[in-house]
Parts: C-alpha cells; sequence; structure tokens
C-alpha cells in the first residue's frame, strides 16, 4: 500500500521536477553554501569557470549520442581519450608544433580512435542490457593495452626518434610528456579579453560547431535511426534499422569525439600525464553531464553547459571551502571525488529505481486492461 | 575422443584452459630462470590464503541473482572500521583478531543491509549502480578516515596529531596470528600458513552447508528464477538482502584476513579497486554473472593468485622487464569484460 502512495505521489508534477532534477537542486544548493565560504574572488571565478567551460565541454558533449542511442553514458570515452594521447605523443615525438600539430595529432589519432570505437561498439553489442558497466570495465581493460603499447612498444616496436620523450632505458614514453608547443594554440587562436579574464573564442566557435552539428545530426536520417534504436530496439528492428550496425556507429561517433575532445582538452593543460590523463575521463564528464540534469536515458545539449559550471564550480571551491571549514585542503580534494562518484551513483540508482517502477505500472496497467475486458465480456455474456 | 575433448573445453572454458597451460608453463619454467620452484609454491599458496576468502564473498549475491558484487568496497570498508577499531582499543592476539572480525561483522551486516535495500530497488542494474556505490563510500571514508576521533598513537599521523595514516601496521597487534597457527615448515623455505587455510576451509565449509539449508535452497531458487521463487512463496526480497548482507560480511572478515597474512592495513583510496581482482579471480575459476559455486573460487583464486605471483617473477626475468603489471590489468580486467559479454545461460 505504501508504494502505492509513492508512486501517486510521483505523478504530481511538483514532486517530478524535484525526482526528475534531485542531482542538479542538490548541486545548486552545495554550490551556493560553498562558494562564500571559500572567499575566492568573481573574477578568479569566472576566470576559471570560463578555462574550465572551454576544456572540458568537447568531451561531455561526445557522451550525447550513445544516450540518444539508448545505450546509457559511455564509459568507453576514455578509449577515444587514449586514442587522442597516441596522436599527441607522435606530433612531440615529430616536433609538429603549432596548430598544424594539434590538427596532425588529431588526424593521427582518427582512425585508431574509429577502430577502438568499432571494437568497443561490438563488445557492447554483446552485453545489452550492461552497457555500462562493460563499457567501464572495457576502459580497464583497455587501458591495459594501452600500457603494453606506449610503455612497452613504443620506441621498441614502434620508432619513436626523440629520446627526450622516451624513459632512460631505451623504450617506453616518459610519465609525463610536456605539450608546451601546442599549449593553448587553440584557446588563444583569436585573442579577445574582457576585462583581465582570456576568452578561448577560438575554442568556443569549435564547441558551438559541434553543438550545431549534433543538432544537425539528430534529424539527419542516421540521427532518426539512432534515436528510433535508443526508444525500442524491437520497433527499429521491425522499421528495417539494422539495430547492432547502428549502435556501433553511434559509439563510434562518440568515441572520435571523445579522442578530439581530450586533445582540446590537453592542449589547454599543457602537459600531458601518459598513464593518467585519460584515467578519469569517463568519470568526471559522467558525472558533469548527470549534474547538468541529464539522465541516462536523455540527455541534451543545456545539460552539458549547466553540468560544466555547476560541476566545475564544486570543483575550484571545494578544497578551500574544506579549508575554511575544517582547516584541511586535503578535505576538500576527497570531497569532490566523494562528489564526483557519489553523484554518479545517485543518479543511476534513481533512474534504475523509476525504471523499475515504470515497467510495474505498465505491467499493473496491463493487467487492469485485461482484467476490464474480461469483466466485460462476462457482462456481456450476461446479458 | 573428439568429441570428448571438445566436451572438456566447453565444460571447462577455453580461456580458463589457456589460462591454465599458462601457468602450468610458467611452474615448468622457474628452474631456467634462477627461481626456487618451492618459494613459488610457497607464494601462491600463501596469496590463496590471503584472498580466498575475498573471492568466496562474491558467492552469495550471484546465487540470489545480484550479479557481479562490484560494491564489495563496502565490505572491505566494515572489516577496516573492525581492524582500526580493534588496534585503538588495544586487543592483541586471538584476542585481537576475533574483536576485529566481530567490528567488522556488526558494521557489516547494518552496511550489507542498507546496501542489500537499494539493490532491490534498481532490480537489473545492480552491477553499474553497485560500482559507484562502492566508489563512492570508498571516497567518503577517506573524508571519516581523516575526522574520525582515533587516539592511537600508532594509527595517527605523527605530526598533525589527527586523522588516520594512509597504512597502519598490525604488528604487535594481530599480525600473523593465523598465518602462525599450527604453521607447518617443510625445508626451509615453504612454510604452510595452516591457520589461515583452515580459517578458508572452514567459511567455505560454512557457505557450502548454509546453500544446503532450506534458507540456501530458497535463495538459489530465487537467483535461477525470481517468478518461480515468488510462486512458491519465497520472499524475494527478503532473500536477496539476506545474500547481500552475507556476501558483506565473509568481504569484512576476508579483507581482515588479508591484512592479518599481509601485516598492514590500507586505508584512503586503497580499497577502490579491490572488487576487480576477486571478481577476475572468481570468473577464472568459472563462475559466470548468473552461477558460481565453492569449486569455482577454489581453483579461480588458485589459478588467478598463481598468475598474479609467476608472471612478475619469470616473465620479468626473460625478458628483463616489468610487463607483468600491464598483463595482469589486461588479463584480468579483460576477464571481467568477457564474462559480462556472454549471454547467461542460467538465469
Amino acid at each position: 500500500m505504501m508504494k502505492k502512495q509513492s508512486l501517486t505521489k510521483t505523478m504530481n508534477p511538483g514532486v517530478h521536477f524535484l525526482i526528475n532534477y534531485a542531482v542538479p537542486i542538490i548541486f545548486i544548493i552545495l554550490v551556493a553554501f560553498a562558494i562564500p565560504l571559500s572567499g575566492l574572488s568573481g573574477e578568479y571565478f569566472i576566470r576559471e569557470i570560463m578555462i574550465r567551460l572551454s576544456r572540458n565541454s568537447f568531451l561531455i558533449l561526445a557522451l550525447l549520442i550513445p544516450v540518444m542511442a539508448g545505450m546509457g553514458m559511455n564509459f568507453g570515452i576514455v578509449l577515444g581519450a587514449m586514442a587522442g594521447e597516441i596522436g599527441l605523443i607522435f606530433i612531440t615525438d615529430w616536433r609538429i608544433i603549432g596548430l598544424p600539430g594539434m590538427l596532425l595529432a588529431m588526424l593521427i589519432s582518427t582512425p585508431i580512435a574509429v577502430l577502438l570505437g568499432y571494437f568497443a561498439g561490438i563488445v557492447l553489442n554483446r552485453a545489452k542490457g550492461r552497457e555500462m558497466v562493460t563499457g567501464f570495465m572495457l576502459a580497464f581493460f583497455m587501458n591495459g593495452i594501452y600500457q603494453l603499447v606506449v610503455l612497452y612498444g613504443m620506441g621498441n616496436i614502434i620508432p619513436i626518434s626523440n629520446s627526450s620523450i622516451l624513459l632512460p632505458r631505451g623504450y617506453g614514453i616518459r610519465n609525463a610528456i610536456s605539450l608546451l608547443e601546442i599549449r593553448q594554440v587553440l584557446d588563444k587562436l583569436i585573442p579577445l579579453e574582457i576585462g583581465g579574464i582570456l576568452i578561448p573564442v577560438a575554442n568556443l566557435l569549435v564547441i558551438a560547431t559541434l553543438c550545431v552539428f549534433i543538432i544537425w545530426f539528430r534529424k539527419t536520417k542516421l540521427g532518426q535511426e539512432i534515436r528510433t534504436v535508443g526508444q525500442d530496439n524491437d520497433v527499429a528492428r521491425v522499421s528495417g534499422i539494422n539495430v547492432g550496425k547502428t549502435r556501433i556507429l553511434s559509439i563510434v561517433i562518440s568515441t572520435v569525439l571523445a579522442c578530439y575532445g581530450q586533445i582540446i582538452f590537453l592542449q589547454n593543460i599543457g602537459t600531458m600525464n601518459t598513464y593518467n590523463s585519460h584515467e578519469q575521463v569517463g568519470v568526471f564528464a559522467i558525472a558533469a553531464l548527470l549534474v547538468g540534469g541529464a539522465s541516462v536515458a536523455k540527455a541534451n545539449i543545456p545539460n552539458v553547459f549547466i553540468g560544466v559550471i555547476l560541476f566545475h564550480t564544486m570543483f575550484v571551491v571545494s578544497p578551500r571551502a574544506g579549508k575554511e571549514l575544517i582547516g584541511q585542503a586535503q578535505l576538500g580534494e576527497y570531497f569532490r571525488v566523494f562528489v564526483s562518484y557519489g553523484v554518479i551513483a545517485f543518479s543511476l540508482a534513481l533512474y534504475a529505481w523509476r525504471k523499475r517502477i515504470e515497467k510495474e505500472n505498465e505491467r499493473k496497467k496491463a493487467m487492469a486492461s485485461k482484467r476490464g475486458i474480461l469483466v466485460k465480456q462476462q457482462y456481456d455474456r450476461r446479458k | 575422443m573428439k568429441k570428448k575433448i571438445q566436451n572438456i573445453i566447453k565444460n571447462f572454458g577455453l580461456p580458463r584452459i589457456i589460462i591454465f597451460l599458462f601457468l602450468v608453463l610458467l611452474f615448468i619454467l622457474t628452474p631456467f630462470v634462477g627461481i626456487r620452484f618451492d618459494t613459488s609454491i610457497n607464494d601462491v599458496i600463501v596469496r590463496f590464503g590471503m584472498n580466498g576468502i575475498l573471492v568466496l564473498s562474491l558467492v552469495p549475491m550471484i546465487k540470489s541473482g545480484c550479479g557481479l558484487n562490484f560494491g564489495l568496497q563496502l565490505g572491505i570498508i566494515a572489516g577496516l572500521l573492525g581492524a582500526v577499531i580493534s588496534i585503538e582499543m588495544e586487543t592483541i592476539g586471538f584476542a585481537g583478531f576475533f574483536t576485529a572480525v566481530g567490528i567488522a561483522i556488526f558494521f557489516a551486516v547494518v552496511f550489507g543491509f542498507l546496501y542489500g535495500l537499494l539493490l532491490n530497488k534498481v532490480k537489473g542494474d545492480e552491477m553499474v549502480v553497485a560500482t559507484y556505490v562502492g566508489f563512492s563510500s570508498v571516497s567518503f571514508m577517506c573524508i571519516m578516515w581523516l575526522m574520525l576521533p582515533f587516539k592511537s598513537p600508532n594509527m595517527i599521523w605523527a605530526y598533525g596529531g589527527s586523522g588516520l595514516r594512509t597504512t597502519i601496521s598490525n604488528q604487535g597487534y594481530w599480525f600473523h596470528i593465523l598465518t602462525n597457527f599450527l604453521q607447518i615448515k617443510i625445508g626451509s623455505y615453504i612454510t604452510f600458513p595452516t591457520g589461515t587455510i583452515l580459517f578458508f576451509v572452514l567459511l567455505t565449509f560454512l557457505v557450502w552447508a548454509f546453500f544446503r539449508t532450506k534458507m540456501g535452497t530458497a535463495m538459489t531458487a530465487v537467483g535461477s528464477n525470481p517468478e518461480y521463487a515468488k510462486s512458491c512463496g519465497i520472499n524475494v526480497d527478503k532473500m536477496r538482502v539476506i545474500s547481500v548482507i552475507l556476501s558483506t560480511v565473509i568481504t569484512a572478515i576476508g579483507i581482515i584476513v588479508y591484512q592479518e597474512s599481509f601485516g598492514f592495513i590500507q586505508l584512503y583510496m586503497a580499497p577502490l579497486y579491490m572488487a576487480f581482482p576477486a571478481i577476475a579471480a572468481l570468473l577464472l575459476g568459472g563462475a559466470s554473472v548468473g552461477k558460481a559455486s565453492i569449486k569455482n573460487v577454489i581453483i579461480g583464486a588458485f589459478l588467478f593468485q598463481g598468475i598474479l605471483t609467476m608472471t612478475p617473477s619469470v616473465i620479468n626475468n626473460i625478458i628483463r622487464s616489468d610487463m607483468s603489471e600491464s598483463i595482469r590489468i589486461v588479463v584480468s580486467n579483460g576477464m571481467i569484460v568477457y564474462a559480462l559479454t556472454r549471454i547467461m545461460r542460467v538465469r
């Protein structure tokens, strides 16, 4: 009986809104408390958010298409990030600098990303209904392969001429690679400063182009097909769509976009941790998207930007707030890791829970209508 | 004959056979690369004792249909709490060990109950939710380790005076308390950790016996066919919660045995990825997402720990590099991906 009551309650639009947007609402409250606590100046704050907006948006946008295809959050974007990093290693080796270097890195890493995406797509097709956890484990698995290739293969089997990026033993790439030659080439391509704050115009233009692309893509035939697959596999199959292929394609697109996203991310930072830079890409991008009000089944462009701003505000603020509040910056560090994981856990659990309730409701409705037909038949017979 | 071999391969699983042959090969290679065969065997046995219970802990949840316990870290946290509190209480020897276990069981029951309720709410998506519940609880406990009012000078940071250290030695409390129990020395290179192995056997037997009781059978029924179980009058949700509690409790005990043998209590981010090796070991032993047995636990823990111990020493000696860590990542995570992509036979 209790359950039924809570079900009718969710029908109430106000409560419905609260449950749908629980994560962003909690986050806004959290941030509203933490900002004054941190004591950061407004200018510093805006500068930081601007940097993070240009740095992270592309990666998060890469998540949208698999959500459309009903495959949930693509934890496999880590694979794309690895591909991007391999491209960056090569251009550093060949000492190609500036914007051409960055573009070349993208060019080199595209086929790798396509290949990895295709592989991920096949694996995820074999794990229908468990895409997220499989994608997540796949990222760990590929991390091992990446280590084998970069730490043992490069300089050994794959020729690397620039000894400054090799480990002293003669093969394997160093833990950190300086990307000084391509550092912020995109950010500073079209220089614009407003009130001492650098606006990375070119970077924002690239992000805007991607947004337009995604909006356009939704309307193309392929985009429509992906959405149909996302709504109902069987309906899609009946209408002649190759479900498996469409799902693979959506993962390939996502992986390639993630690869570009990682290159944009790293050109902003300016150094690359060869073996760690990609590890947390998936977690942070997905947490940000969920904070922006997206769910496993529905994510759009506004979610991305709201998410980046809210999530990274918390990132900027929490170490300071932790220090001011308890006197330990370390606490803030742990707190933001906790929040990233917690947000994902909470959103996924909430979504799975609602999905189950909806399924039960549907079943009850079907049962009720069946009973209704029976009653009507009996009534007719009696007449 | 051909059919017979095919049958064996099908029953035992190709990846398992490959890994088994690989392990045998590693053992054969030991004398040629200058490693003592008996020390290697000893290492494998010790590590088997350390990790066996953690692998065992996955079984109840798989049996009740909750899938692989990616939220193993919850049990580990309960175990860590037990260990840390027992040291704070200055309990020494067997008393200390069992104090730690007792406290850990208490926390594990509480955590397991709440975790079980959550997993009932998210039926069908247990694994991905569990992964992030595990991760977020580990990072939450990072905050707690800093803030909880522990006083023992053996555990807190020396300079700051507050917050627990990242690794705490349990030497002088209950270090090797099981390992040294009835220890058997064979030659100068093999010391058989009788106590640890006996403890593992005891727990394994208890789990085995449990699944032969009425409740255990009901739990298996819930896992293999929930609809049927429901029509038999079994409370499906309750059975699932009990299985989760059971898994969490065994994990908590398992991590204390691990620390007892290892000598250190690792806090903060150390437990973050501890679920994966245990899961990989069980899968290596022949379990799948929906099916696991005690046999899988023993074979899996032995094979996995064998590979883990042998690859670094042998491979690194042959090719003079430290590739084994990457190979370990590929093998263990690859095993999990492989299991997740297989169509479930039972469920």
